[in-house]
């Protein structure tokens, strides 16, 4: 029965932090427009390079803020809760 | 002689923390990923939790010590005629970052050069210490929560500098119920900022970690044939790894460190209430400030 309920728990614990991971997607997506902009930018104004360039990497460091959310969900979902859940399941089993 | 010492305090506070990673890492099978080890738990039942000190804090110190021995040594024995290269180079940190502070800050705070400069470098530091096979502090939650709870009290102070009563009325604007939206938002950038920071570095170490762990399984199943003590060697893991770090671990700690510090400008200069300030203090019979 314990051995049933740590398996169910721990492939949700697993199947949570993949779909925690499609915060991924935002960051990504954002990040690229933001990048094909800076590029259009240093295109049409050559002598900005570097204004744009740490402007742009400075956007895309906060940008990613929403990304690494979802990191830190998944990666406490597979470190940290197994520990928690395993103890909660023991007491509530016995 | 003194520049001896210097370089020796620079390298022997390293040196101390690889020892005591040595001496504590417990044995284990295969590529294990685990937070900072502990070397010392009180005994004494304290509330809310038991006191630690762990990898993180220790390396930490050791960084500060180092960085502490880097500052003396750039500025030992300097002179105004003879230059030598190690004035320069402390000239031009000094030139830079109060460059930078000016740029983002405004006049008022060109003195937080100094301030913002350590908050960088300990960073950078602290993100870079890894490359001699310790344990980020910076991949501690704990350590980037205090630097970011430092930065929201400077944060606070400024905002509070207008009044109380303007700061507490200016969370209910644009309408009453935008308030709970505001203080949520208020609280949000040292969380942000600590996340940020943590996950960015703690990230690079995972994928470090996992990569590892895959490199040696893939080199047991293809070069086990290999004779005699080859066969137990990874010598996939030779190379790649390297070219990995000098992404995960050199340019996204820098780059941490650099947004770290320039987050904390932009709040600390941005959140200033000047014109309700400037009324305080000439009500007060100071003169007015500009930040220019």
């Amino acid at each position: 029965m314990l051995e049933l309920a740590m398996g169910i728990m721990l492939g949700l614990l697993g199947l949570g932090a993949g779909c925690a991971m499609i915060a991924g997607i935002g960051p990504g997506i954002g990040e690229g427009n933001a990048v094909a902009k800076a590029c259009e930018a240093i295109g049409r104004q050559p002598e900005c390079k570097s204004d744009v360039t740490s402007t742009m990497i400075m956007g895309c460091a906060i940008a990613e803020t929403t990304g690494l959310y979802g990191l830190i969900v998944a990666i406490l979902l597979i470190f940290v809760a197994p520990g928690t859940f395993t103890g909660i399941l023991k007491e509530a089993i016995k | 002689m003194v520049d001896y010492a210097l370089i020796a305090m620079m390298i022997l506070p390293i040196l101390a923390c690889v020892v005591l990673k040595v001496l504590f890492t417990p044995q284990s099978e295969g590529v294990a990923i685990a937070g900072a080890l502990v070397f010392w738990k009180s005994t004494a039942e304290l509330t809310p939790t038991t006191f630690y000190i762990s990898e993180s804090q220790v390396n930490t110190w050791a960084v500060m010590i180092s960085i502490l021995g880097l500052c003396l040594y750039l500025t030992h024995g300097l002179t105004t005629k003879a230059m030598c290269k190690r004035q320069l180079v402390a000239e031009w940190i000094v030139e830079k970052s109060e460059k930078l502070v000016k740029d983002n800050m405004g006049g008022f705070f060109a003195q937080w050069g100094p301030f913002i400069t350590a908050i960088m470098a300990l960073s950078a530091f602290s993100s870079l210490i890894c490359l001699v096979g310790l344990f980020s502090p910076t991949g501690d939650v704990n350590v980037t929560f205090g630097w970011a709870i430092l930065v929201f009290f400077l944060i606070m102070y400024f905002k509070f500098r207008g009044g109380f009563w303007k700061y507490f009325i200016g969370l209910f604007k644009p309408i009453p119920v935008f308030a709970p939206m505001n203080l949520i938002g208020e609280f949000a950038t040292p969380v942000s900022m600590a996340f940020r920071h943590y996950g960015n570095i703690l990230s690079g170490a995972v994928i470090a970690a996992l990569i590892g762990s895959a490199l040696t399984g893939l080199s047991n199943s293809l070069l086990g044939w290999l004779p005699g003590v080859f066969a137990q060697m990874p010598l996939l893991r030779v190379g790649l790894p390297a070219v990995l770090s000098v992404y995960f671990d050199v340019f996204s700690g820098v780059m941490q460190a650099f947004i770290f510090a320039m987050l904390t400008m932009l709040n600390i200069a941005g959140g200033v209430p000047w014109e309700d300030w400037n009324a305080r203090r000439v009500k007060h019979n100071k003169p007015a400030l500009t930040n220019d």
